[in-house]
Order: structure tokens, then C-alpha cells, then sequence
């Protein structure tokens, strides 16, 4: 008996010994991290040679004194606690009042409800440059009529209007419907009121959906540019990027100056996204899901 | 007359089904998605309250402001359609209805192709994989300004990079932001890096949903990478697509803060879009009556574009039991 020969597969003639993907992928995300990397490199820079071209690729010569200057040519540490405040207020509250309403809206009946739903979901197809006009207005009648400190100029301007979502009701509601309602009957037959089961029973099921919505929030809050700019005129209320844009009309084509700030304003942002990177990847992921 | 007994007065919102009677666990278990009026408005009142103050109540407040003259000053004077005639005869209006269009009609697809290649790419098992999504992902964490104030300098016309890598290339130096031509350009760049992360994490998701046995059916019958892509994957992403569109053009007709950070609506208009003019008539020149007028355009513009997402929701798209 012959041995039938094995089909044999001709050898290539060149073999990469990685992945071939690794070509495409690593240029690409050279070019996406460049801009980062090109900001860092310029707030190191002197002046002298950030005006330089062709441009300095290596600098000579490091200038780290670009930080503390940048930082003690305007109130940095003031804007970022402004932002701070602003942004985990701003996140309580949403959670605080997005349960509760969410869970109105899920669970309970009452009279007017579907109403209710309906006019708040109406807001969430309305752009928010549509309404900032008549929103200053109530923000300024408010500060002047009713609480200073969510007036013009004051950080509760920043807050009140964005306290509650109806993005954020309406997300937890849909969140609420899709948890199982035996748990809730049992503790109510065991007489418990509401405001017990949804702290005991609902929101300790729900973290997932917390998570999300706050990290949402929080990114929204953070980067918000246009309603701090039409509210906050004084330093005294200012967050980041306001702080930072004025500091650029400052100080225009000082680069290293700026860049170095705009490092500092970034930093804190990345942490926080490093540390909590896969919840913000699975929240936006939720936005696009939760559509389609 | 005597009055009716108080069971009779009450009215039909105010029917328990838990009074009918039954068993006592029954009747508990009704009682719980009974009518329970001032615990459900004690529970939906205060963001209720938040949401009409300063989302419901502006909407109405917008269109009674567009048949007034106002300022910021107390007293508008009604003028009727005043405000549109003059925003039919404005050219700038025309202007920035064409520049956030033609913004749009370019950060939209770009925005859409650079994220469904880059998922794409990155849907594998791979060394450094996380490194690679990473590097999409963290454009996300870049705020708006941050983003504009990198690409000031990136593309600055005496001094920055990009004009430096096009002299490698043997091309003259460009104005950039400079150029009424090149400006809005130049706005699409920075966000559509801006929106990268966003977009890559949107396909990445859609992306592993599809089952790996239709791909597998497909390289079974001998199908090439590229057929694959363009008849099972483009398909299968289609929802995330029409997300991503609807998304993404929502937000490219509010573009603010890049034009507002990069060029103040300028070289000579070239930037100036819808939302910047609002702003500028609003809060510049405190024309707050024709402001609102502009602003119903982004609304019309914003609610045609939600209902096209309704109607091609229902006729286009893959779904997935």
C-alpha cells in the first residue's frame, strides 16, 4: 500500500510574524493620540521656539515653569472647583429626583400622570438653544425674586436647570419597568411604604442604570461651555472651560502658556475616565442600544 | 335632597380596586398598583417641576418672544410677524442656515465612516487591542474646548504642525482658519476627532451583536473579506447607523462652542451658524425677540430630523429578534 501523500499547503513566501491589523491600527491611533501628545510636547516649550518654524519637534531646552505660571496667571484651582461643585451636584440631584420621578412614572398611578410623562418627554426633541433665552430669563427673575444664589453669576445657575432630566426621568423609568415587581409586592405586603422599597428594594437593583446616568451627567455637566457662558460673567463663578476660554483670549498666542493650561484642565477630566473607563464606555454604549 | 352617601361622591380617579375585597393578599397586591394621587405627585413633582420650569414653560415663552421686540430689559412690545419678515430678508440668516448645513452634510458621513472603519478594525482579539480602543475612546473625555484650543494650535497658519507636515508634502503654507474657504474645513476636523470615541464605542457595541455563526456562513460559502463587510456587516449595523445619523446631525446643527473658542463665527461670516447668530442677536446685540424667531428654525430643523428617524426607523433597518 502507497502512502497517500498528505495535501500539502504551499508555504508563503513571506510570513509577517504578527498580526497584519497591527499595521493599520497602530498608525491610526498614533494619529488619534497625537493631538494629545503635540499639546503636551508645546506646554513644555519656551516661548522662542513654540514660534518656531518649521516646528521644534525636540525642545531644546524643557520649560516645566509653564505650569505654575499658567496656573497663577488665573484662578485655575477657583475654576475647578467651581466645576467640581457644579458637576457633582448636579449629579445627586439627578439621581435624587430621577428615581423618585422614575419611579412614579413606572409604579405608582396617579391622576395626570400619562399627561405629566407626555409634557416631559416633549422637552427631550427640544435642543436646549431653542429654550436659553427665556431659560436666562426665569434664571435672572429667580436670582433677583427668589434666591440670590441661583441668579445670574452664581454656580446655582449652573445647577438649577439641570437638576432634573427628562432624559434622566425617562431613562430610569424604562430602567424601573424592566425589574421584576414580586420583590416590591412581598415588601409592600410586609408593609413597607414606598419611599422604603424604592431605597431598599429598587435603587440597590438599579446600580448599573445609576452608574450610567451619573456618568453621563457628569460628562455633560463638565463640558458644558454655552450655559456658563451666557450666565457666569465674574470669575467668582466661572468653571473650567469658561475660565480656560477667557484665559485664551488672554493670552493668544502664548502656547506654551496655553497649552499648559489646557493640560491641567484635561488631566482631571482623563482620571476620572481612566478610573471609570469601562462604566463610561458602557453608558454611551447604552445610549445607542437603548435607540436601536 | 339628601346628599349622596360620601362612597357615591367620589370620583372615578379616585376608584381602588383593592376596596372591591377578596382575599386579604389579593386584595394587598392590587392595593400596590392602586391609585396613590399625592404619593405619586410628592414623587414626580419636584423634577416635574424642574423640567417644565426650565424645559416646557421656555418652548411657549420662545414663540410668544418671537412676535415681540424685547430686550433683556422688562416690556416687549408685540410686533407680529415683524421678526420673520425681517429673517426672510436677512442674509445672514440664509448664510448660517447654508454654513450649518454644509457643517452638517460633512462632520455627519465622515464622523459616521471614520467610526464604522475604526470599529471594524478593532473588533478583534488582538495584542494591544485595548491600547488601539483606548486611543479612540479617550477623545471622549476631551471637552469641547480643550478639543478647539489643541486644533488652534495644530492648524495655525504661521507656526502649526499640519501646515508643517502639508510643506513635506510640498504644499504652501495654508491659512486655515484664516480662510473664509477653509475655516468651516477645519471646524469638521477637530470634531469629527472630537466624536471619534463616541462613534467607535456605538459600532463596537452594534458590532458584537452579530452573531458570529452568519459570519461564519458567509466565509463557509467562500465569501472575500470586503463582500462580507458590505453585505452582512454594513447591513447588520444599520440601526446603529441610523442612531449615530440621527445623533450626530442633532448635535452638528447646535455647533457652538469650536466656532464660538476657534473663529467668533469668522473670517467675514464664514463660520457663523445657526446657533452662533442666535447667540450673537441675543447676546450681543440683545435682540432677543428676532433671537427666538432664528432659534424656531433649529427647531423645525431638530423635530424633521426626529421624525425621519421614526419613519426610516420602521422601514430601513435590520432588526434583531
Amino acid at each position: 500500500m502507497t502512502a497517500v501523500p498528505l495535501p500539502q499547503r504551499r508555504p508563503r513566501r513571506f510570513r509577517l510574524r504578527f498580526n497584519p491589523w497591527h499595521l493599520v491600527l497602530a498608525p491610526v491611533s498614533v494619529i488619534l493620540v497625537f493631538p494629545f501628545f503635540w499639546m503636551l510636547i508645546t506646554s513644555l516649550e519656551t516661548q522662542p521656539e513654540s514660534l518656531h518654524f518649521p516646528p521644534v519637534l525636540t525642545p531644546h531646552q524643557l520649560r516645566p515653569a509653564n505650569y505654575p505660571d499658567a496656573f497663577n496667571a488665573a484662578p485655575f484651582s477657583h475654576f475647578f472647583v467651581n466645576s467640581i461643585v457644579v458637576a457633582v451636584v448636579t449629579v445627586i440631584c439627578n439621581l435624587v429626583l430621577c428615581s423618585l420621578a422614575g419611579y412614579a412614572f413606572a409604579r405608582m398611578r396617579f391622576f395626570g400622570r400619562t399627561t405629566l410623562f407626555i409634557v416631559l418627554m416633549a422637552t427631550l426633541m427640544v435642543p436646549f438653544q431653542v429654550t436659553m433665552i427665556p431659560q436666562f430669563l426665569i434664571e435672572k427673575w429667580l436670582g433677583v425674586h427668589v434666591l440670590a444664589s441661583v441668579g445670574i453669576n452664581h454656580i446655582g445657575a449652573l445647577i438649577l436647570p439641570n437638576a432634573a432630566t427628562a432624559f434622566g426621568v425617562f431613562f430610569l423609568r424604562q430602567f424601573f419597568k424592566t425589574l421584576p415587581l414580586e420583590y416590591e409586592e412581598s415588601a409592600r405586603v410586609d408593609g413597607a411604604r414606598r419611599l422604603t422599597v424604592l431605597w431598599r428594594i429598587v435603587l440597590p437593583l438599579s446600580l448599573p442604570a445609576l452608574a450610567t446616568l451619573a456618568a453621563l451627567t457628569f460628562l455633560d455637566s463638565w463640558n458644558s461651555f454655552l450655559w456658563p457662558l451666557l450666565v457666569v460673567n465674574s470669575q467668582d463663578g466661572m468653571t473650567l472651560p469658561i475660565g480656560l476660554e477667557t484665559f485664551q483670549s488672554a493670552h493668544a498666542t502664548q502656547w506654551p502658556l496655553l497649552m499648559a493650561a489646557n493640560v491641567m484642565s484635561l488631566v482631571p477630566m482623563l482620571i476620572v475616565f481612566f478610573a471609570a473607563q469601562r462604566y463610561f464606555v458602557r453608558s454611551v454604549a447604552a445610549t445607542g442600544l437603548g435607540g436601536a | 335632597m339628601a346628599s349622596p352617601p360620601s362612597t357615591l361622591r367620589r370620583r372615578w380617579w379616585h376608584r381602588d380596586p383593592g376596596d372591591v375585597g377578596g382575599n386579604p393578599a389579593g386584595r394587598a397586591a392590587r392595593r400596590f398598583v392602586s391609585s396613590e394621587h399625592v404619593g405619586g405627585w410628592a414623587f414626580a413633582a419636584p423634577a416635574a417641576v424642574i423640567i417644565v420650569l426650565f424645559g416646557a414653560v421656555p418652548i411657549v415663552w420662545s414663540i410668544v418672544l418671537s412676535f415681540e421686540q424685547a430686550s433683556f430689559s422688562p416690556g416687549g412690545k408685540f410686533v407680529g410677524l415683524a421678526n420673520y419678515r425681517e429673517m426672510v430678508h436677512d442674509p445672514t440668516v440664509r448664510q448660517a442656515i447654508a454654513h450649518t448645513l454644509e457643517y452638517t452634510a460633512l462632520f455627519v458621513p465622515l464622523t459616521m465612516i471614520v467610526g464604522m472603519l475604526l470599529a471594524v478594525a478593532m473588533n478583534r482579539k488582538i495584542r494591544f487591542i485595548s491600547l488601539y480602543r483606548t486611543a479612540a475612546y479617550v477623545t471622549m473625555a476631551v471637552s469641547t474646548i480643550n478639543e478647539a484650543l489643541i486644533f488652534l494650535w495644530l492648524f495655525d497658519p504661521s507656526y502649526g504642525i499640519v501646515n508643517y507636515v502639508a510643506s513635506l508634502f510640498g504644499l504652501p503654507q495654508q491659512p486655515f482658519l484664516n480662510s473664509p474657504s477653509q475655516a468651516l474645513g477645519v471646524i469638521v476636523v477637530m470634531t469629527v476627532w472630537g466624536w471619534t470615541g463616541f462613534a467607535v464605542i456605538i459600532y463596537l457595541a452594534a458590532l458584537q451583536g452579530i452573531p458570529q455563526t452568519v459570519l461564519d456562513a458567509a466565509a463557509m460559502d467562500g465569501a472575500r473579506p470586503w463582500a462580507t463587510f458590505r453585505r452582512i456587516t454594513v447591513p447588520m449595523l444599520s440601526p446603529a447607523s441610523l442612531f449615530l445619523a440621527v445623533w450626530l446631525t442633532i448635535n452638528a446643527l447646535q455647533l457652538f462652542d469650536e466656532v464660538y473658542v476657534s473663529t467668533q463665527g469668522g473670517p467675514v461670516g464664514a463660520t457663523t451658524v445657526i446657533v452662533y447668530y442666535i447667540y450673537e442677536q441675543g447676546f450681543q446685540y440683545f435682540n432677543i425677540g428676532y433671537a427666538s424667531a432664528i432659534a424656531l428654525i433649529l427647531l423645525i430643523a431638530t423635530l424633521v430630523v426626529t421624525a425621519v428617524q421614526f419613519r426610516a426607523g420602521r422601514r430601513y433597518t435590520h432588526y434583531r429578534s
